[in-house]
Protein backbone atom coordinates (compact mmCIF):
# COMPACT_ATOMS: atom_id res chain seq x y z
CA UNK A 1 0.00 0.00 0.00
CA UNK A 2 1.32 3.44 -0.88
CA UNK A 3 2.40 5.68 1.99
CA UNK A 4 -0.29 8.11 1.02
CA UNK A 5 -2.98 5.56 1.80
CA UNK A 6 -1.33 4.70 5.11
CA UNK A 7 -1.18 8.37 6.03
CA UNK A 8 -4.85 8.70 5.17
CA UNK A 9 -5.76 5.69 7.30
CA UNK A 10 -3.70 7.08 10.14
CA UNK A 11 -5.33 10.51 10.07
CA UNK A 12 -8.81 9.00 9.87
CA UNK A 13 -8.01 6.88 12.87
CA UNK A 14 -6.59 9.88 14.71
CA UNK A 15 -9.69 11.92 14.00
CA UNK A 16 -11.89 9.29 15.58
CA UNK A 17 -9.64 9.01 18.59
CA UNK A 18 -9.74 12.76 19.11
CA UNK A 19 -13.50 12.90 18.82
CA UNK A 20 -13.84 9.92 21.11
CA UNK A 21 -11.61 11.27 23.84
CA UNK A 22 -12.71 14.88 23.51
CA UNK A 23 -16.32 14.26 24.35
CA UNK A 24 -16.35 12.95 27.84
CA UNK A 25 -20.13 12.73 28.15
CA UNK A 26 -20.37 10.50 25.10
CA UNK A 27 -17.53 8.40 26.40
CA UNK A 28 -19.12 8.20 29.83
CA UNK A 29 -22.54 7.08 28.54
CA UNK A 30 -20.93 4.44 26.41
CA UNK A 31 -19.14 2.95 29.41
CA UNK A 32 -21.78 3.57 32.03
CA UNK A 33 -24.68 2.03 30.13
CA UNK A 34 -23.18 -1.47 29.89
CA UNK A 35 -21.86 -1.10 33.40
CA UNK A 36 -25.38 -0.47 34.68
CA UNK A 37 -26.58 -3.57 32.90
CA UNK A 38 -23.77 -5.52 34.41
CA UNK A 39 -24.25 -4.36 37.99
CA UNK A 40 -28.05 -4.42 37.99
CA UNK A 41 -28.52 -7.72 36.22
CA UNK A 42 -25.56 -9.16 38.08
CA UNK A 43 -26.88 -8.34 41.51
CA UNK A 44 -30.52 -9.10 40.63
CA UNK A 45 -29.87 -12.59 39.28
CA UNK A 46 -26.87 -13.46 41.43
CA UNK A 47 -28.67 -16.32 43.09
CA UNK A 48 -30.65 -17.38 40.04
CA UNK A 49 -30.62 -20.97 38.93
CA UNK A 50 -31.14 -21.49 35.23
CA UNK A 51 -30.69 -24.56 33.05
CA UNK A 52 -27.56 -24.14 30.93
CA UNK A 53 -25.85 -22.05 33.57
CA UNK A 54 -22.60 -23.49 34.87
CA UNK A 55 -20.93 -21.55 37.63
CA UNK A 56 -22.02 -18.12 38.81
CA UNK A 57 -24.28 -15.75 36.93
CA UNK A 58 -21.69 -12.95 37.03
CA UNK A 59 -19.26 -15.18 35.13
CA UNK A 60 -21.97 -15.93 32.62
CA UNK A 61 -22.99 -12.30 32.23
CA UNK A 62 -19.54 -10.73 31.82
CA UNK A 63 -18.88 -11.82 28.21
CA UNK A 64 -22.42 -10.73 27.26
CA UNK A 65 -21.87 -7.25 28.63
CA UNK A 66 -18.44 -6.92 27.02
CA UNK A 67 -20.05 -7.88 23.71
CA UNK A 68 -22.85 -5.40 24.24
CA UNK A 69 -20.42 -2.54 24.88
CA UNK A 70 -18.42 -3.39 21.76
CA UNK A 71 -21.52 -3.88 19.66
CA UNK A 72 -23.05 -0.51 20.52
CA UNK A 73 -19.84 1.40 20.23
CA UNK A 74 -18.89 -0.13 16.86
CA UNK A 75 -22.32 0.28 15.37
CA UNK A 76 -22.20 3.87 16.44
CA UNK A 77 -18.94 4.30 14.55
CA UNK A 78 -20.41 2.79 11.40
CA UNK A 79 -23.51 4.88 11.64
CA UNK A 80 -21.53 8.04 12.41
CA UNK A 81 -20.99 8.17 8.64
CA UNK A 82 -24.54 9.53 8.70
CA UNK A 83 -23.35 12.38 10.89
CA UNK A 84 -20.55 13.12 8.48
CA UNK A 85 -23.08 13.10 5.68
CA UNK A 86 -25.40 15.50 7.49
CA UNK A 87 -22.57 17.82 8.41
CA UNK A 88 -21.13 17.75 4.92
CA UNK A 89 -17.82 16.37 6.09
CA UNK A 90 -18.31 13.19 4.10
CA UNK A 91 -17.81 15.22 0.93
CA UNK A 92 -14.35 16.19 2.12
CA UNK A 93 -13.59 12.54 2.82
CA UNK A 94 -14.95 11.16 -0.43
CA UNK A 95 -13.35 13.67 -2.75
CA UNK A 96 -9.85 13.08 -1.37
CA UNK A 97 -7.42 11.05 -3.46
CA UNK A 98 -7.79 8.06 -1.18
CA UNK A 99 -9.32 4.76 -2.22
CA UNK A 100 -12.71 3.83 -0.80
CA UNK A 101 -11.03 0.75 0.57
CA UNK A 102 -8.66 2.81 2.72
CA UNK A 103 -11.51 5.02 3.90
CA UNK A 104 -13.37 1.97 5.12
CA UNK A 105 -10.24 0.50 6.70
CA UNK A 106 -9.61 3.81 8.49
CA UNK A 107 -13.08 3.95 9.88
CA UNK A 108 -13.12 0.29 10.85
CA UNK A 109 -9.82 0.49 12.67
CA UNK A 110 -10.86 3.70 14.40
CA UNK A 111 -14.15 2.12 15.43
CA UNK A 112 -12.48 -1.06 16.58
CA UNK A 113 -10.00 0.86 18.72
CA UNK A 114 -12.64 2.85 20.54
CA UNK A 115 -14.82 -0.23 20.93
CA UNK A 116 -11.97 -2.30 22.30
CA UNK A 117 -11.08 0.41 24.80
CA UNK A 118 -14.63 0.23 26.09
CA UNK A 119 -14.65 -3.55 25.99
CA UNK A 120 -11.47 -3.65 28.05
CA UNK A 121 -12.84 -1.22 30.61
CA UNK A 122 -15.80 -3.53 31.16
CA UNK A 123 -13.59 -6.59 31.18
CA UNK A 124 -11.29 -4.99 33.73
CA UNK A 125 -14.21 -4.15 36.00
CA UNK A 126 -15.54 -7.68 35.63
CA UNK A 127 -12.19 -9.07 36.68
CA UNK A 128 -12.15 -6.80 39.72
CA UNK A 129 -15.62 -8.09 40.54
CA UNK A 130 -14.13 -11.54 40.62
CA UNK A 131 -14.99 -13.37 37.40
CA UNK A 132 -12.75 -16.34 36.72
CA UNK A 133 -10.84 -16.30 33.46
CA UNK A 134 -10.28 -19.70 31.86
CA UNK A 135 -6.68 -19.31 30.67
CA UNK A 136 -4.13 -17.01 29.04
CA UNK A 137 -4.79 -18.53 25.63
CA UNK A 138 -8.47 -18.04 26.29
CA UNK A 139 -7.88 -14.37 26.94
CA UNK A 140 -6.07 -13.95 23.63
CA UNK A 141 -8.90 -15.70 21.83
CA UNK A 142 -11.29 -13.37 23.66
CA UNK A 143 -9.51 -10.38 22.15
CA UNK A 144 -9.79 -11.95 18.71
CA UNK A 145 -13.53 -12.33 19.21
CA UNK A 146 -13.80 -8.77 20.45
CA UNK A 147 -12.04 -7.53 17.30
CA UNK A 148 -14.19 -9.61 14.97
CA UNK A 149 -17.36 -8.50 16.71
CA UNK A 150 -16.27 -4.92 16.38
CA UNK A 151 -15.46 -5.22 12.66
CA UNK A 152 -18.79 -6.91 12.02
CA UNK A 153 -20.71 -4.23 13.86
CA UNK A 154 -18.90 -1.41 12.04
CA UNK A 155 -19.78 -3.16 8.78
CA UNK A 156 -23.40 -3.39 9.83
CA UNK A 157 -23.36 0.27 10.84
CA UNK A 158 -22.00 1.16 7.41
CA UNK A 159 -24.79 -0.79 5.76
CA UNK A 160 -27.37 1.14 7.77
CA UNK A 161 -25.65 4.45 7.07
CA UNK A 162 -25.58 3.80 3.33
CA UNK A 163 -29.24 2.89 3.20
CA UNK A 164 -30.72 5.46 5.57
CA UNK A 165 -30.69 9.19 5.59
CA UNK A 166 -31.84 10.08 9.08
CA UNK A 167 -31.31 9.12 12.67
CA UNK A 168 -34.89 8.09 13.37
CA UNK A 169 -34.39 5.02 11.22
CA UNK A 170 -31.22 4.30 13.13
CA UNK A 171 -32.94 4.25 16.51
CA UNK A 172 -35.73 2.19 14.96
CA UNK A 173 -33.21 -0.41 13.86
CA UNK A 174 -31.51 -0.33 17.23
CA UNK A 175 -34.76 -0.93 19.08
CA UNK A 176 -36.50 -3.31 16.70
CA UNK A 177 -33.59 -5.39 15.45
CA UNK A 178 -30.50 -5.06 17.61
CA UNK A 179 -32.12 -5.20 21.04
CA UNK A 180 -34.16 -8.37 20.30
CA UNK A 181 -31.13 -9.98 18.67
CA UNK A 182 -29.11 -9.13 21.73
CA UNK A 183 -31.69 -10.59 24.11
CA UNK A 184 -31.94 -13.76 22.02
CA UNK A 185 -28.18 -14.15 21.75
CA UNK A 186 -27.54 -15.61 25.23
CA UNK A 187 -25.89 -12.35 26.27
CA UNK A 188 -28.04 -12.06 29.40
CA UNK A 189 -29.49 -15.55 29.90
CA UNK A 190 -28.77 -19.03 28.51
CA UNK A 191 -30.79 -20.02 25.47
CA UNK A 192 -30.31 -23.72 26.06
CA UNK A 193 -33.11 -23.74 28.62
CA UNK A 194 -35.68 -23.78 25.82
CA UNK A 195 -35.74 -25.68 22.49
CA UNK A 196 -37.36 -22.80 20.56
CA UNK A 197 -35.00 -20.21 22.02
CA UNK A 198 -32.07 -22.35 21.04
CA UNK A 199 -33.27 -22.85 17.46
CA UNK A 200 -33.81 -19.12 17.07
CA UNK A 201 -30.34 -18.49 18.45
CA UNK A 202 -28.76 -20.60 15.73
CA UNK A 203 -29.99 -18.06 13.18
CA UNK A 204 -28.71 -15.15 15.22
CA UNK A 205 -25.22 -13.96 14.23
CA UNK A 206 -24.78 -12.36 17.65
CA UNK A 207 -25.24 -15.73 19.30
CA UNK A 208 -22.03 -17.11 17.80
CA UNK A 209 -20.10 -14.01 18.80
CA UNK A 210 -21.24 -14.14 22.38
CA UNK A 211 -21.01 -17.90 22.66
CA UNK A 212 -17.45 -17.74 21.33
CA UNK A 213 -16.57 -14.90 23.65
CA UNK A 214 -17.95 -16.84 26.59
CA UNK A 215 -16.24 -20.05 25.60
CA UNK A 216 -12.86 -18.37 25.34
CA UNK A 217 -13.13 -16.01 28.30
CA UNK A 218 -14.61 -18.15 31.05
CA UNK A 219 -14.73 -21.55 29.35
CA UNK A 220 -18.11 -22.41 30.83
CA UNK A 221 -21.80 -22.36 29.81
CA UNK A 222 -20.94 -22.13 26.10
CA UNK A 223 -22.88 -24.17 23.55
CA UNK A 224 -20.22 -24.71 20.87
CA UNK A 225 -16.46 -25.07 21.19
CA UNK A 226 -14.92 -21.60 20.64
CA UNK A 227 -13.17 -22.69 17.42
CA UNK A 228 -16.48 -23.56 15.76
CA UNK A 229 -17.84 -20.18 16.81
CA UNK A 230 -14.69 -18.57 15.46
CA UNK A 231 -15.22 -19.99 11.99
CA UNK A 232 -18.84 -18.86 11.87
CA UNK A 233 -17.95 -15.42 13.22
CA UNK A 234 -15.18 -15.00 10.65
CA UNK A 235 -17.60 -15.75 7.83
CA UNK A 236 -20.22 -13.34 9.19
CA UNK A 237 -17.56 -10.68 9.64
CA UNK A 238 -16.32 -10.98 6.07
CA UNK A 239 -19.86 -10.82 4.69
CA UNK A 240 -20.77 -7.74 6.73
CA UNK A 241 -17.59 -5.84 5.95
CA UNK A 242 -17.74 -6.65 2.25
CA UNK A 243 -21.39 -5.69 2.00
CA UNK A 244 -20.86 -2.55 4.08
CA UNK A 245 -17.87 -1.50 1.99
CA UNK A 246 -19.70 -2.19 -1.24
CA UNK A 247 -22.76 -0.16 -0.27
CA UNK A 248 -20.66 2.62 1.16
CA UNK A 249 -18.57 2.91 -1.99
CA UNK A 250 -21.77 3.14 -4.04
CA UNK A 251 -23.37 5.82 -1.92
CA UNK A 252 -23.67 9.34 -3.25
CA UNK A 253 -23.36 12.53 -1.26
CA UNK B 1 -5.40 21.20 -24.39
CA UNK B 2 -8.82 21.03 -22.75
CA UNK B 3 -8.56 19.94 -19.16
CA UNK B 4 -12.28 19.46 -18.61
CA UNK B 5 -14.45 18.08 -21.38
CA UNK B 6 -18.07 17.17 -20.75
CA UNK B 7 -20.10 15.01 -23.06
CA UNK B 8 -23.84 15.42 -22.71
CA UNK B 9 -23.58 15.46 -18.92
CA UNK B 10 -27.04 14.94 -17.41
CA UNK B 11 -28.39 14.45 -13.90
CA UNK B 12 -31.98 13.71 -13.02
CA UNK B 13 -33.44 13.65 -9.52
CA UNK B 14 -36.71 11.82 -10.11
CA UNK B 15 -38.71 13.99 -12.49
CA UNK B 16 -36.41 16.96 -12.14
CA UNK B 17 -33.62 17.36 -14.65
CA UNK B 18 -31.09 19.31 -12.61
CA UNK B 19 -28.40 19.23 -15.28
CA UNK B 20 -29.46 18.83 -18.87
CA UNK B 21 -27.10 17.56 -21.53
CA UNK B 22 -24.12 19.79 -20.84
CA UNK B 23 -21.30 19.71 -23.34
CA UNK B 24 -18.50 22.18 -22.90
CA UNK B 25 -14.75 22.44 -22.51
CA UNK B 26 -12.54 24.23 -20.05
CA UNK B 27 -9.03 25.04 -21.22
CA UNK B 28 -5.94 24.17 -19.25
CA UNK B 29 -4.74 27.03 -17.10
CA UNK B 30 -7.79 29.23 -17.37
CA UNK B 31 -10.10 30.59 -14.71
CA UNK B 32 -13.53 29.54 -15.83
CA UNK B 33 -16.68 30.99 -14.31
CA UNK B 34 -19.96 29.12 -14.11
CA UNK B 35 -22.84 31.51 -13.57
CA UNK B 36 -26.49 30.79 -13.00
CA UNK B 37 -29.42 31.61 -10.74
CA UNK B 38 -30.33 29.50 -7.69
CA UNK B 39 -31.16 25.94 -8.61
CA UNK B 40 -29.62 26.26 -12.07
CA UNK B 41 -27.58 23.10 -11.56
CA UNK B 42 -24.13 24.52 -10.82
CA UNK B 43 -23.48 22.54 -7.68
CA UNK B 44 -24.88 19.38 -9.22
CA UNK B 45 -22.47 19.80 -12.12
CA UNK B 46 -19.54 20.26 -9.75
CA UNK B 47 -20.58 17.20 -7.75
CA UNK B 48 -20.62 15.09 -10.89
CA UNK B 49 -17.26 16.43 -12.05
CA UNK B 50 -15.74 15.73 -8.64
CA UNK B 51 -17.07 12.12 -8.63
CA UNK B 52 -19.51 12.65 -5.75
CA UNK B 53 -22.59 12.10 -7.88
CA UNK B 54 -23.06 9.64 -10.71
CA UNK B 55 -24.37 11.23 -13.91
CA UNK B 56 -27.71 9.88 -15.13
CA UNK B 57 -26.23 9.95 -18.62
CA UNK B 58 -23.26 11.43 -20.39
CA UNK B 59 -19.81 11.73 -18.91
CA UNK B 60 -16.81 14.02 -18.67
CA UNK B 61 -13.06 13.83 -18.51
CA UNK B 62 -10.75 15.74 -16.22
CA UNK B 63 -7.08 15.86 -17.18
CA UNK B 64 -7.93 13.03 -19.54
CA UNK B 65 -9.53 10.78 -16.92
CA UNK B 66 -13.14 9.67 -17.10
CA UNK B 67 -15.23 10.79 -14.13
CA UNK B 68 -17.14 7.50 -14.05
CA UNK B 69 -14.54 4.90 -14.94
CA UNK B 70 -11.39 6.49 -13.49
CA UNK B 71 -12.62 8.09 -10.31
CA UNK B 72 -9.45 7.55 -8.34
CA UNK B 73 -7.31 9.22 -11.00
CA UNK B 74 -9.77 12.09 -11.26
CA UNK B 75 -9.64 12.64 -7.50
CA UNK B 76 -5.86 12.81 -7.58
CA UNK B 77 -6.06 15.76 -9.91
CA UNK B 78 -8.70 17.90 -8.25
CA UNK B 79 -9.38 20.04 -5.22
CA UNK B 80 -12.79 21.29 -4.16
CA UNK B 81 -14.26 23.98 -1.96
CA UNK B 82 -17.88 23.00 -1.52
CA UNK B 83 -20.76 25.40 -1.34
CA UNK B 84 -22.08 23.85 1.84
CA UNK B 85 -19.91 23.47 4.92
CA UNK B 86 -17.78 20.34 4.88
CA UNK B 87 -15.82 20.74 8.11
CA UNK B 88 -15.53 18.54 11.15
CA UNK B 89 -16.89 20.97 13.72
CA UNK B 90 -15.63 18.85 16.60
CA UNK B 91 -12.04 19.37 15.55
CA UNK B 92 -10.09 22.62 15.73
CA UNK B 93 -9.33 24.68 12.65
CA UNK B 94 -5.77 23.46 12.56
CA UNK B 95 -6.81 19.84 12.99
CA UNK B 96 -9.14 20.17 10.03
CA UNK B 97 -6.25 21.39 7.93
CA UNK B 98 -3.98 18.63 9.19
CA UNK B 99 -6.59 16.08 8.25
CA UNK B 100 -6.75 17.50 4.76
CA UNK B 101 -2.96 17.70 4.39
CA UNK B 102 -2.54 14.05 5.27
CA UNK B 103 -5.43 12.92 3.12
CA UNK B 104 -3.67 14.64 0.21
CA UNK B 105 -0.31 13.15 1.08
CA UNK B 106 1.61 16.37 1.79
CA UNK B 107 5.06 15.79 3.22
CA UNK B 108 5.83 16.83 6.77
CA UNK B 109 7.59 20.10 5.90
CA UNK B 110 5.06 21.10 3.29
CA UNK B 111 2.27 20.32 5.69
CA UNK B 112 3.59 22.68 8.31
CA UNK B 113 4.38 25.46 5.90
CA UNK B 114 1.12 25.31 3.98
CA UNK B 115 -1.00 25.16 7.10
CA UNK B 116 0.71 28.27 8.45
CA UNK B 117 0.52 30.02 5.09
CA UNK B 118 -3.17 29.49 4.53
CA UNK B 119 -4.10 30.25 8.12
CA UNK B 120 -2.36 33.59 7.73
CA UNK B 121 -4.01 34.17 4.40
CA UNK B 122 -7.52 33.89 5.77
CA UNK B 123 -6.64 35.53 9.06
CA UNK B 124 -7.38 32.56 11.26
CA UNK B 125 -3.98 32.06 12.84
CA UNK B 126 -5.23 33.27 16.22
CA UNK B 127 -8.18 30.90 16.09
CA UNK B 128 -6.28 27.84 14.94
CA UNK B 129 -6.75 25.94 18.19
CA UNK B 130 -10.43 26.75 18.66
CA UNK B 131 -13.03 24.07 17.91
CA UNK B 132 -14.70 24.83 14.58
CA UNK B 133 -18.13 24.65 16.19
CA UNK B 134 -17.20 27.86 17.99
CA UNK B 135 -16.32 29.63 14.73
CA UNK B 136 -18.60 32.23 13.15
CA UNK B 137 -20.10 31.50 9.73
CA UNK B 138 -17.57 33.68 7.96
CA UNK B 139 -14.68 32.08 9.81
CA UNK B 140 -15.86 28.63 8.79
CA UNK B 141 -16.03 29.75 5.20
CA UNK B 142 -12.53 31.16 5.39
CA UNK B 143 -11.24 27.95 6.87
CA UNK B 144 -12.75 25.95 4.05
CA UNK B 145 -11.18 28.15 1.45
CA UNK B 146 -7.86 27.91 3.22
CA UNK B 147 -8.21 24.15 3.08
CA UNK B 148 -9.09 24.16 -0.61
CA UNK B 149 -6.02 26.22 -1.43
CA UNK B 150 -3.67 24.11 0.64
CA UNK B 151 -2.71 21.46 -1.88
CA UNK B 152 -2.15 22.57 -5.45
CA UNK B 153 -4.34 20.41 -7.62
CA UNK B 154 -4.44 20.43 -11.42
CA UNK B 155 -8.04 21.62 -11.34
CA UNK B 156 -9.56 23.49 -8.42
CA UNK B 157 -13.34 23.68 -8.09
CA UNK B 158 -14.71 26.55 -6.07
CA UNK B 159 -18.46 26.53 -5.47
CA UNK B 160 -19.37 30.10 -4.55
CA UNK B 161 -16.15 30.54 -2.65
CA UNK B 162 -16.61 34.01 -1.25
CA UNK B 163 -20.33 33.94 -0.49
CA UNK B 164 -20.98 35.90 2.68
CA UNK B 165 -17.43 37.13 3.20
CA UNK B 166 -16.45 40.72 3.88
CA UNK B 167 -14.89 42.76 1.08
CA UNK B 168 -11.41 42.69 2.52
CA UNK B 169 -11.21 38.91 2.88
CA UNK B 170 -12.75 38.51 -0.54
CA UNK B 171 -10.00 40.65 -2.09
CA UNK B 172 -7.29 38.66 -0.35
CA UNK B 173 -8.78 35.42 -1.59
CA UNK B 174 -9.13 36.70 -5.13
CA UNK B 175 -5.48 37.68 -5.12
CA UNK B 176 -4.51 34.23 -3.88
CA UNK B 177 -6.60 32.50 -6.52
CA UNK B 178 -4.98 34.60 -9.24
CA UNK B 179 -1.55 33.90 -7.87
CA UNK B 180 -2.19 30.18 -7.72
CA UNK B 181 -3.48 30.22 -11.27
CA UNK B 182 -0.46 32.15 -12.50
CA UNK B 183 2.32 30.48 -10.56
CA UNK B 184 1.13 26.90 -10.45
CA UNK B 185 -0.93 26.92 -13.61
CA UNK B 186 -3.90 25.62 -11.66
CA UNK B 187 -7.05 25.55 -13.73
CA UNK B 188 -9.90 27.07 -11.75
CA UNK B 189 -13.56 26.23 -12.18
CA UNK B 190 -15.64 28.59 -10.12
CA UNK B 191 -19.29 29.30 -9.61
CA UNK B 192 -20.30 32.63 -8.23
CA UNK B 193 -23.15 34.99 -7.60
CA UNK B 194 -20.91 38.01 -7.64
CA UNK B 195 -20.56 39.44 -11.09
CA UNK B 196 -17.61 41.56 -10.09
CA UNK B 197 -15.91 38.41 -8.90
CA UNK B 198 -16.42 36.76 -12.28
CA UNK B 199 -15.29 39.91 -14.09
CA UNK B 200 -12.22 40.24 -11.96
CA UNK B 201 -11.13 36.62 -12.01
CA UNK B 202 -12.45 34.82 -15.04
CA UNK B 203 -11.24 34.58 -18.60
CA UNK B 204 -14.30 32.78 -19.82
CA UNK B 205 -17.74 32.17 -18.35
CA UNK B 206 -20.64 29.87 -19.02
CA UNK B 207 -24.20 30.78 -18.09
CA UNK B 208 -26.49 27.97 -17.01
CA UNK B 209 -30.21 28.09 -16.26
CA UNK B 210 -32.65 25.26 -15.59
CA UNK B 211 -29.79 22.82 -16.10
CA UNK B 212 -29.08 24.02 -19.62
CA UNK B 213 -25.97 25.83 -20.78
CA UNK B 214 -27.20 29.03 -22.42
CA UNK B 215 -23.90 30.45 -23.58
CA UNK B 216 -20.19 30.04 -23.03
CA UNK B 217 -17.62 32.56 -24.20
CA UNK B 218 -14.94 35.08 -23.28
CA UNK B 219 -16.28 37.82 -21.07
CA UNK B 220 -15.43 40.54 -23.60
CA UNK B 221 -17.27 38.71 -26.39
CA UNK B 222 -20.28 38.26 -24.17
CA UNK B 223 -20.38 41.93 -23.33
CA UNK B 224 -20.14 42.87 -26.97
CA UNK B 225 -23.01 40.55 -27.78
CA UNK B 226 -25.26 42.61 -25.54
CA UNK B 227 -24.57 45.80 -27.48
CA UNK B 228 -22.03 48.57 -27.40
CA UNK B 229 -24.01 50.55 -24.83
CA UNK B 230 -26.80 49.62 -22.49
CA UNK B 231 -29.77 51.90 -21.91
CA UNK B 232 -31.92 51.49 -18.83
CA UNK B 233 -35.10 53.51 -18.45
CA UNK B 234 -38.25 53.57 -16.40
CA UNK B 235 -41.49 54.85 -17.81
CA UNK B 236 -45.26 54.67 -17.66
CA UNK B 237 -46.97 51.94 -19.67
CA UNK B 238 -43.77 49.94 -20.00
CA UNK B 239 -45.37 46.97 -21.78
CA UNK B 240 -46.55 49.09 -24.64
CA UNK B 241 -43.25 50.92 -24.85
CA UNK B 242 -41.32 47.66 -25.06
CA UNK B 243 -43.49 46.55 -27.97
CA UNK B 244 -42.86 49.80 -29.76
CA UNK B 245 -39.12 49.70 -29.21
CA UNK B 246 -38.93 46.08 -30.30
CA UNK B 247 -39.84 47.25 -33.79
CA UNK B 248 -36.87 49.60 -33.98
CA UNK B 249 -33.94 48.05 -35.81
CA UNK B 250 -31.31 49.59 -33.57
CA UNK B 251 -32.75 48.16 -30.35
CA UNK B 252 -31.11 44.91 -29.29
CA UNK B 253 -32.08 42.35 -26.66
CA UNK B 254 -34.76 44.37 -24.96
CA UNK B 255 -35.81 43.10 -21.52
CA UNK B 256 -38.21 44.23 -18.85
CA UNK B 257 -37.16 43.74 -15.33
CA UNK B 258 -38.61 45.12 -12.10
CA UNK B 259 -40.26 48.03 -13.88
CA UNK B 260 -37.09 48.87 -15.73
CA UNK B 261 -36.60 48.48 -19.44
CA UNK B 262 -33.09 47.53 -20.54
CA UNK B 263 -31.69 47.17 -24.04
CA UNK B 264 -28.52 47.48 -26.03
CA UNK B 265 -27.78 50.09 -28.66
CA UNK B 266 -24.83 51.58 -30.48
CA UNK B 267 -23.83 55.13 -29.58
CA UNK B 268 -26.17 55.33 -26.65
CA UNK B 269 -25.77 59.05 -25.95
CA UNK B 270 -27.07 59.97 -29.38
CA UNK B 271 -30.04 57.64 -29.11
CA UNK B 272 -31.47 59.18 -25.97
CA UNK B 273 -33.21 62.14 -27.66
CA UNK B 274 -34.70 59.76 -30.21
CA UNK B 275 -36.08 57.49 -27.52
CA UNK B 276 -37.61 60.40 -25.66
CA UNK B 277 -39.18 61.60 -28.88
CA UNK B 278 -40.77 58.18 -29.54
CA UNK B 279 -42.15 58.10 -26.02
CA UNK B 280 -43.59 61.59 -26.27
CA UNK B 281 -45.41 60.74 -29.49
CA UNK B 282 -47.01 57.75 -27.84
CA UNK B 283 -47.91 59.71 -24.74
CA UNK B 284 -45.57 57.68 -22.56
CA UNK B 285 -43.75 59.47 -19.76
CA UNK B 286 -40.11 58.58 -19.22
CA UNK B 287 -39.20 58.93 -15.57
CA UNK B 288 -35.52 58.20 -15.81
CA UNK B 289 -33.05 57.11 -18.42
CA UNK B 290 -29.37 56.21 -18.29
CA UNK B 291 -26.71 54.88 -20.60
CA UNK B 292 -23.62 52.88 -19.66
CA UNK B 293 -21.16 50.29 -20.89
CA UNK B 294 -22.44 46.72 -20.59
CA UNK B 295 -21.46 44.66 -17.56
CA UNK B 296 -21.66 40.98 -16.90
CA UNK B 297 -24.94 41.73 -15.12
CA UNK B 298 -26.39 42.84 -18.44
CA UNK B 299 -25.12 39.71 -20.11
CA UNK B 300 -26.71 37.63 -17.39
CA UNK B 301 -30.00 39.49 -17.69
CA UNK B 302 -30.07 39.19 -21.41
CA UNK B 303 -29.60 35.42 -21.34
CA UNK B 304 -31.69 34.47 -18.31
CA UNK B 305 -34.22 37.29 -18.14
CA UNK B 306 -33.23 37.91 -14.53
CA UNK B 307 -30.48 39.80 -12.83
CA UNK B 308 -28.39 37.76 -10.49
CA UNK B 309 -29.19 40.26 -7.74
CA UNK B 310 -32.67 38.72 -7.53
CA UNK B 311 -31.02 35.61 -6.28
CA UNK B 312 -28.82 37.14 -3.65
CA UNK B 313 -29.76 36.86 -0.03
CA UNK B 314 -31.84 33.79 -0.67
CA UNK B 315 -30.88 30.71 1.20
CA UNK B 316 -31.37 27.45 -0.61
CA UNK B 317 -33.90 25.27 1.16
CA UNK B 318 -31.21 22.63 1.53
CA UNK B 319 -28.97 25.07 3.37
CA UNK B 320 -31.76 26.06 5.66
CA UNK B 321 -32.53 22.48 6.53
CA UNK B 322 -29.01 21.69 7.50
CA UNK B 323 -28.86 24.85 9.58
CA UNK B 324 -31.91 23.78 11.48
CA UNK B 325 -30.35 20.42 12.03
CA UNK B 326 -27.22 22.06 13.37
CA UNK B 327 -29.19 24.16 15.80
CA UNK B 328 -31.15 21.19 17.06
CA UNK B 329 -28.22 19.12 17.99
N1 LIG C 1 -29.95 15.44 -3.83
C1 LIG C 1 -30.93 16.05 -4.51
N2 LIG C 1 -32.15 15.50 -4.62
C2 LIG C 1 -33.13 16.09 -5.32
N3 LIG C 1 -33.02 17.28 -5.96
C3 LIG C 1 -31.82 17.88 -5.90
C4 LIG C 1 -30.72 17.32 -5.18
N4 LIG C 1 -29.67 18.15 -5.30
C5 LIG C 1 -30.09 19.18 -6.05
N5 LIG C 1 -31.38 19.04 -6.42
C6 LIG C 1 -32.15 19.94 -7.27
O1 LIG C 1 -31.43 20.15 -8.47
C7 LIG C 1 -31.52 21.50 -8.90
C8 LIG C 1 -30.15 22.08 -9.07
O2 LIG C 1 -29.53 22.22 -7.81
P1 LIG C 1 -28.07 22.78 -7.62
O3 LIG C 1 -27.74 22.64 -6.20
O4 LIG C 1 -27.17 22.13 -8.61
O5 LIG C 1 -28.25 24.32 -7.99
P2 LIG C 1 -27.21 25.50 -7.95
O6 LIG C 1 -27.09 26.02 -9.32
O7 LIG C 1 -25.98 25.06 -7.28
O8 LIG C 1 -27.98 26.56 -7.04
P3 LIG C 1 -27.44 27.58 -5.94
O9 LIG C 1 -27.04 28.80 -6.66
O10 LIG C 1 -28.63 27.81 -5.08
O11 LIG C 1 -26.34 26.91 -5.22
C9 LIG C 1 -32.37 22.22 -7.86
O12 LIG C 1 -33.68 22.33 -8.36
C10 LIG C 1 -32.33 21.32 -6.66
O13 LIG C 1 -33.52 21.39 -5.93
MG1 LIG D 1 -25.00 25.60 -5.66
Amino acid sequence: MRTNELQAIYIMWLRQMKRFLRFKTRLATMVIQPLFFFLLLGSGFRQAVMPGLEGGYIDFLAPGIVAMAILFSSMFTGVSVLWDKQFGFLQEVLVAPVSRFSIIIGRTIGGATTALIQGFIILFIAIILGIKISSGAGLILTIVFMLLLSFTAVGFGLIIASKMNDFQSFSLIMNLIIMPLLFLSSAFFPVTQDKTLQTIAYFNPLFYMIDGLRGSLIGKSNVFPPLIDLIVVCIICIIMLTLGSYLFSKSEV
Amino acid sequence: MDIIITYGLTKKFGDLTAVNNLSFNVKKGEIFGFLGPNGAGKTTTIKMLTTLLNPTSGTATIAGFDIIKQRDEVRKNIGVVFQEPALDVELTGKENLEYHARMYGLSRDKRKKRINDVLELVNLWDKRDVLVKNYSGGMKRRLEIARGLMHYPVVLFLDEPTLGLDAQTRRAIWAYIKKMNKEEGTTIFLTTHYMEEAEYLCNRVGIIDYGKLLVIDDISNLKNSVGKDVITLSCTDADRFVKILENEKWVEKIKRHEGLVTFGVEKGDEKIPEIIEIARKQDIKIKSISVRKPTLDDVFLSYTGRTIRDEEGQVSSKGRLSLRFRGGR
